[in-house]
């Protein structure tokens, strides 16, 4: 326990908490995302909350603002002991959430959205003049420069995100909470959105804030909770806390225990993108190249583009302009079963949305991309028993827990699941992998066992692409970064000069410091 | 050391359980099956008897085919609502065909008979292939896409026959195919049953078979595994159409006449054949066995509601009720399911 620094932070007595968590716990089907967190607030203050994805941030928000109930712990308000039903009934109590995942909808109007469930009516009839005054009154007051008979599938995301925050401000606000605002706002929107919170601040409105980047966190934090794998670990003083104590804590481990060395030996060019561009203008005149034997990774923002260098190169983006190279062999525009035969093997970060197919078993799942290989077809019957062993093997190597091929991908954690998407790399051969975010979602254990996967495979003289958002990941693990930003390469950094200072230089907007 | 009273209850506690867990595992279906035998050999004698049971069986199997197409569409995450309009299509056809053949050529019945069932066929299963084209391809919604071919075929039907059954077939074909029994057992329950021979092997023993299941349970983890995504959504359809056909000319030969409504309940009974099997209406989940099953069952309750002297009107009430209450399972099942995992 480091006691001093806790210490500092808790709050004066006889002050009264805004908002006060004691015991929370939450069980999902097979994971225990919550186990009895303690968690509080002040008026006037910026909370941070701080975690690897999976901590449980997500889940603990979605507490606070009603989505989901506890299922052991306490919430009081100002003292008292209050039970949030539903998302309206947090609302009601001045409790606002906005969330990456926008709650808005695109065919109505900026003002609709914003009164949605709480029109002002007259005599049972909606009063238009009314709703289009304050919400008008709203956003001056915020200084958005929107028109609110605007439809909102005409606006670009930054706009969709004024209209969820104007959302929360059209009652008495008491509790914000913000999920990772600026990861899709320019420079100037994010200006615009500190002013906000300190003005949101000076009102006395608490405000609870989910970001991952440090510069952030010491620009507006007040006070940082640490959580992992759904458990309390501290609180800490934001300006007074390093980066390294808050990586300490949120990993629960020196770095060296969790990361592997790898032994690089570069060799042949497996992968060499020259110029490439794609229809849609996510990305411009990328050129990158990736060796046998090394780790390349890709850093940048969400949204700057550095999953879709790999999904352009894998034949799922239509490309514009440049040419893709694959094991000596020109590959530009070839479809993803085209690749998977030449050896290119594409790990896509959403496990549910683009991974599995949820409701089928392991077996099913890890054999899918390599049915027609020899191993498990004949000319027209699958090798039942065939499969069977190899799925086994498959899980065997990766420690799949529980050990139950025939059961449904969705009933293992978020951790297993991640090894049974890596699992269906292992049943074809593969000179090169990429991983998009291949820890996003899963515990410590699991993320050391992926890390260890990856040095077996570069280590066995496989190229490998990692594309992640986790600084750390990126840092220890690979011999060559990219940096991304906006659709374009920004930077490239080789063995010693892949540092945080350099890499981070390139990823957030070209600060005026 | 236990009193009677809590062994009583303890046993009662274990059936209860016993009855959960085998309802988790089998679905409602098993259930619904015990209690309609049960009803109805109680409401008629007849009901359990041999030929009753061979006559349920012969007339399950026009239902068993399309459901067996529909549960293709369903599974891949869509449904087929044209299946009855492709009945009749084939029905309509086939029979026009025979009928104009042996008009020129008296002697030639085979060849009638032959060139009938292959325009038939293919009459059908073009209905099939334009719904595959148009879901895969063009991305229409399997709803919108299947009810306009829907209306489409339907019209076309009527408009060749001017609503008037077809006659003229060769008698063989009737007397071959539609009445025709070999050991005992009608010719169409042969073809049935080596098409679900055939079902079993593709969907359990094929690649494509698996793909049908990993289209409908996530498209885009499919098409990240190299799967031609298009292609067996297009196939579904397609087959879906063949097997719909192979029961429209069954069952113009049992009938000896086109008829262009011949399939107008086959929409809905053939997908609640497959939702009573335990398909699942979101895709990627449904075991043939359980869909043929859902079949019998239909044919079932028909047979049992005429012998019982039901009124055909409430008959459709009956279809229509049993098909929300396997739906109602279907969800009460997927919460137990969840349970169970904790």
């Amino acid at each position: 326990m480091t006691g001093s620094v806790t210490d500092r932070v808790r709050p004066e007595r006889g002050s009264p908490l805004h908002l006060e968590l004691k015991g929370i716990t939450k069980r999902f089907p097979g994971v225990l995302a919550l186990d009895g967190v303690d968690f509080d607030l002040r008026a006037g203050e910026v909370h941070v909350l701080f975690g690897e994805n999976g901590a449980g941030k997500s889940t603990l928000i979605s507490i606070i603002a009603g989505a989901q109930k506890p299922q052991a712990g306490s919430l009081r308000m100002r003292g008292e002991t209050v039970e949030l039903s539903s998302v309206h009934d947090a609302r009601e109590r001045g409790i606002s959430a906005v969330f990456q995942e926008f709650s808005l909808v695109p065919q109505l109007t900026i003002e609709e959205n914003l009164f949605l469930g709480a029109e002002i009516t007259v005599g049972g009839l909606l009063s238009k003049r009314a709703l289009h005054a304050k919400a008008e009154e709203i956003l001056k007051r915020l200084g958005f420069p929107l028109r609110p008979s605007q439809p909102v599938m005409y606006l670009s995301r930054a706009e969709q995100q004024m209209v969820e925050i104007a959302k929360a401000f059209r009652s008495d606000l008491s509790v914000l909470i913000l999920d990772e605002p600026t990861s899709s706002l320019t420079e100037r929107e994010t200006e615009q959105l500190f002013r906000l919170i300190e003005q949101a601040k000076a009102e006395g409105v608490g405000i609870i804030y989910i970001t991952h980047r440090m510069s952030e966190i010491r620009r507006i934090g007040d006070r940082i909770t640490v959580l992992r794998d759904g458990r309390y670990i501290d609180t800490v003083d934001a300006k007074q806390c390093t980066d390294e104590e808050l990586l300490r804590l949120m990993t629960g481990r020196v770095i060296d225990q969790v990361f592997p060395k790898i032994a690089f030996d570069p060799k042949e060019e497996m992968l060499s993108v020259e110029g490439l561009s794609t229809a849609n203008g996510e990305l411009r005149d990328i050129s990158i190249s990736v060796r046998r034997g090394e780790v390349v990774g890709i850093a940048g923002l969400i949204g700057s583009g550095k999953s879709e260098v790999a999904r352009a190169c894998f034949g799922l983006e239509p490309l514009s302009a440049g040419r893709v190279a694959f094991d000596g062999e020109e590959t530009t525009g070839l479809g993803p079963r085209k690749m998977l035969d030449r050896g290119f093997f594409y790990v896509p970060p959403d496990r549910r949305a683009e991974g599995l197919v949820m409701m089928r078993s392991v077996r099913e799942n890890i054999a899918l991309p390599s049915l027609r290989l020899p191993r498990f077809s004949g000319p027209i019957l699958l090798k039942l028993a065939a499969e069977r062993a190899e799925v086994t093997e498959i899980c065997e190597r990766l420690n799949l827990q529980p050990r139950a091929i025939e059961r449904a991908a969705d009933h293992f954690s978020g951790g297993n699941q991640q090894k049974i998407l890596l699992g269906k790399s292992l049943t074809r051969k593969v000179k090169l992998f990429v991983f998009d975010e291949p820890t996003i979602g899963v515990d410590v254990g699991t993320r050391v066992a992926i890390y260890e996967f990856i040095r077996d495979l570069c280590e066995a003289g496989a190229a490998i692409l990692l594309i992640s958002s986790d600084l750390p990941e990126i840092l220890h693990l690979t011999n060559r970064v990219y940096v991304m930003y906006r659709g374009v390469l920004r930077s490239e950094f080789v063995g010693e000069n892949i540092t945080e200072e350099n890499i981070l230089g390139d990823f957030f907007e070209k600060e005026a410091a | 050391m236990t009193k009677p009273g809590d062994n009583a209850g303890n046993r009662r506690k274990k059936i209860g359980h016993w009855l959960q867990r085998t309802f988790v595992r089998l679905g409602v279906l098993p259930f619904l099956l015990l209690a309609a035998i049960i009803v109805f050999s109680l409401m008629s004698d007849n009901f359990l008897s041999g030929r009753n049971i061979m006559n349920v069986m012969r007339q399950a199997t026009y239902l068993t085919m399309v459901a067996m197409g529909q549960m293709l569409a369903l599974l891949t995450g869509g449904f087929d609502l044209s299946v009855g309009t492709i009945l009749a299509m084939t029905s309509i056809v086939s029979a026009t065909v025979m009928a104009g053949v042996i008009a020129a050529a008296p002697e030639s019945a085979l060849l009638a008979i032959l060139l009938g069932v292959l325009a038939g066929f293919l009459a059908g299963t073009a209905i099939g292939v334009v719904n595959g084209i148009g879901v895969s391809v063009f991305n229409v919604s399997p709803f919108m896409m299947t009810l306009g071919m829907a209306s489409v075929g339907f019209g076309i039907a009527l408009y060749m026959t001017g609503g008037v059954p077809v006659y003229g077939m060769p008698d063989a074909f009737g007397t071959l195919f539609g009445f025709g029994q070999f050991l005992g057992i009608p010719a169409p329950v042969y073809v049935t049953a080596a098409l679900i021979v055939g079902m079993c092997v593709l969907l359990y023993w094929t690649p494509l078979g698996r793909y049908f299941y990993a289209v409908g349970g996530n498209v885009k983890a499919s098409a990240l595994s190299g799967i031609n995504t298009k292609w067996v959504l297009f196939l579904a359809y397609t087959m879906c159409g063949g097997l719909a056909a192979i029961s429209g000319l069954l069952l113009t030969a049992r009938l000896e006449t086109g008829e262009a409504n011949i399939g107008a309940s086959m929409p809905l009974e053939s997908i609640a054949a497959c939702v009573i099997g335990g398909v699942s209406l979101r895709g990627g989940i449904g075991r043939v066995e359980n869909v043929v099953l859902g079949a019998i069952f239909i044919g079932l309750i028909q047979n049992g509601m005429n012998l019982a002297r039901i009124e055909s009107y409430l008959q459709t009430v009956v279809i229509g009720v049993l098909l929300i209450v396997a739906v109602v399972a279907d969800q009460l099942r997927q919460r137990y399911i969840a349970n169970l995992q904790d």
